[in-house]
């Protein structure tokens, strides 16, 4: 796989190979730093860029061949995305409601307004929240967390098998990241949805997921179990990434400033 | 027009002078609107007092929309309408009046010279269009008092002692990759040798590799021009690498303030509490539980003290009336009545009046 800018080629995701089983679901966590390629990979995974070489494989099926529109409508039900920033992956001008309304009517055959509502709510009842919250309002009405937890129930209305979400809470508050990692958490336990969990926070990839996979410049340097990577990188780039990790008991080790 | 501003408080500032470099007393800014007939007074800070001794680095953390960065604007003069400040003082040590005090030209000669920033967005900081070059000669040339070759040899050095290259002064910010570009608006705070600086949020935007080079750097440099800080964050695991005193904002008050050390391990206000304990870590598999609630709305904060709808220690007077942030041992300020028979309720110095409607409208007076 490579992504090709210009008349440069430059592999941005490169000869990187993994499998989840859809018999169980887990948390997987792609961790590396900006410039290692993992977005571009949530993109090849996602169907919105074709691999220049190799082959990604959904439920048997090669990827790349879903092109028309009712294949993309297909695998669009079960492969769904979250995005880093709730507040660019909403129009400030929609109302939060119609995003949940129009993925119910596009993944669910066309059903009636009381159906796509009891959709809905269902979907946002899953995340801690309901209808009767959201109905009506406009993003900026809602905090970064709400919003967060309303761009999730809207990936799970199409009751999809696997979810693919980029940077989902590096945006967000130190206080309300736990709760929208526990919601990550519950899905995978409750629901068996399988997540791809894209971060380059090494401690909620640790609290939330079961394997992990790191990235270095477009290339794997290490994969394996969460707990035993995180705790015990092999790998230099692991181990300075690992190390690169504040933590709050530092202020024992070294008094800051004077 | 008159508004007056009482230096009223719960400590006097003139004893405090010595080693302090800014004590804030009472400070209360507000956006105030009125369009269409409709009035929204959203109080963003409210009766904030806290000083920062010379030499050190004061952390501020909270959520989002919990005012620390009108907080910030506040103090760094930085005060445009809608946003008001409506009572209060703010005193820096290099400044012998309320920093409110100053005309524009009193103002435009301590900025950058005596009170810097370091932002969060560093590509909004840099001219887009510019070369760094160009931003160095905006901000910091007319303060330094150099002829233009003895300047760009004290930037040239400056930018050495922070590892960059002088070559960046010729690069356009987006040459630049992200810790370079924040590195940059460092050196670019720091070069006046500044008696204070404002840090928010300067790591949040970086990956967990260079934002531990970009605190070392904020840290050394700080130590080596002996200016004192504020440094805002929401992350506590920042906090505990950088700042000396840490203060917990909640719903634009201050909940709680000690040394990083005791906050981290023996919060007491159950705001702190529950921050602290929903700090992900590795080797820690505890759950983590949610704070049940959403964030106050600051246009109509609940009724005494702000926390109390989410508080799983609230009692009946915590809805009457606010507690008072008060001193405990070990340097510990704290506002919660659960935690202390100490803890009384603060005399409420927003109901004290002279706010007449024209005042509260009115431009403030510098």
């Amino acid at each position: 796989m490579g992504g090709l800018f210009g008349r440069a080629q430059f592999a941005a995701v490169d000869d990187v190979s993994f499998s989840l089983e859809s018999a169980h679901a887990e948390i997987f966590a792609i961790i590396g730093e900006s410039g290692s390629g993992k977005t571009t990979l949530a993109r090849l995974i996602l169907n919105t860029l074709a691999p220049s070489k190799g082959l990604i494989r959904f439920l048997g099926e090669d990827v790349s061949r879903f092109r028309g529109r009712r294949d993309r409508l297909q695998f669009m039900q079960k492969v769904q995305p979250i995005f880093q920033n709730p507040y660019e992956a909403f129009n400030p001008l929609k109302r939060v409601d119609r995003y949940l309304f129009a993925s119910a009517y596009y993944f669910m055959g066309r059903p009636s307004r009381n159906a796509q509502e009891a959709a809905a709510d269902e979907a946002l009842k899953k995340v801690g929240l309901s209808l009767a919250e959201l109905k009506g309002r406009f993003p900026h009405e809602l905090s970064g967390g709400q919003l967060q937890r309303a761009a999730i129930a809207r990936a799970l209305i199409s009751s999809p098998a696997l979810i693919v979400a980029d940077e989902p809470v590096s945006m967000i508050d130190a206080s309300l990241r736990m709760s929208i990692v526990n919601v990550f958490k519950s899905l995978c336990d409750e629901l068996k949805v399988s997540i791809i969990y894209i971060t380059h926070d090494l401690a909620t990839a640790y609290y939330i997921s079961d394997r992990v996979l790191i990235m270095q410049k477009g290339k794997v340097v290490e994969t394996g179990p969460a707990k035993q990577v995180l705790s015990n990188p092999r790998h230099p780039y692991s181990v300075l990434l690992r190390e690169s990790v504040l933590s709050p008991d530092d202020v024992d080790k070294a008094p800051p400033g004077a | 027009m008159n508004l007056s501003i009482r230096a009223a408080g719960s400590f006097a500032w003139e004893a405090e002078l010595m080693d302090t470099a800014l004590t804030v007393c009472n400070l209360r800014a507000y956006y105030l609107t009125r369009y269409f007939g409709i009035e929204r007074e959203v109080r963003a800070v409210d009766d904030i007092s806290l000083a920062v001794k010379k030499k050190e680095i004061y952390g501020i953390a909270g959520e989002s929309s919990c005012g620390k960065s009108t907080f910030i604007r506040t103090i760094a003069a930085a005060v445009r309408p809608p946003l008001r400040v409506l009572g209060g003082s703010i005193k820096y040590s290099f400044l012998d009046r309320d920093l409110y005090h100053l005309d524009d030209r009193a103002l435009a000669d301590i900025r950058w010279k005596r009170l810097s920033c370091i932002l969060q967005g560093s590509m909004n900081v840099l001219n887009p269009v510019r070369r760094v070059r160009e931003s160095f000669k905006d901000f910091a040339f007319p303060h330094m008092g150099l002829a233009r070759p003895a300047f760009l040899d004290v930037v040239k050095q400056h930018l050495e002692r922070l590892h960059l290259s002088p070559s960046v002064l010729s690069a356009f910010p987006h040459e630049l990759s992200g810790g370079m570009r924040q590195r940059v608006a460092i050196a670019l705070a720091t070069v006046c040798r500044p008696e204070f600086i404002i840090a928010d949020e300067p790591t949040t935007a970086l990956d967990v590799v260079v934002q531990k080079d970009v605190l070392a750097l904020i840290r050394e440099t700080q130590r080596e021009i002996g200016s004192s800080m504020i440094f805002v964050t929401h992350d506590l695991a920042v906090h505990a690498n950088i700042s000396n005193r840490l203060g917990i904002m909640y719903a634009g008050r201050l909940v709680e303030e000690a040394p990083t050390g005791v906050v981290l391990h023996n919060p007491m206000h159950p705001y702190t509490r529950h921050l602290v304990a929903s700090l992900p870590q590795i080797g820690d598999l505890t759950p983590k539980k949610p704070l049940p609630g959403a964030p106050p709305n600051l246009a109509d904060p609940p009724s005494g003290c702000r926390f109390h709808p989410r508080c799983p220690l609230a009692m009946e007077i915590c809805r009457r009336a606010h507690p008072a942030l008060t001193p405990l041992d070990s340097g510990r300020r704290v506002a919660c009545y659960a935690v202390s028979p100490l803890v009384k309720p603060a005399v409420d110095s927003a109901a004290a009046p002279n706010r007449t409607q024209a005042d509260k409208y009115a431009v403030f007076p510098r």
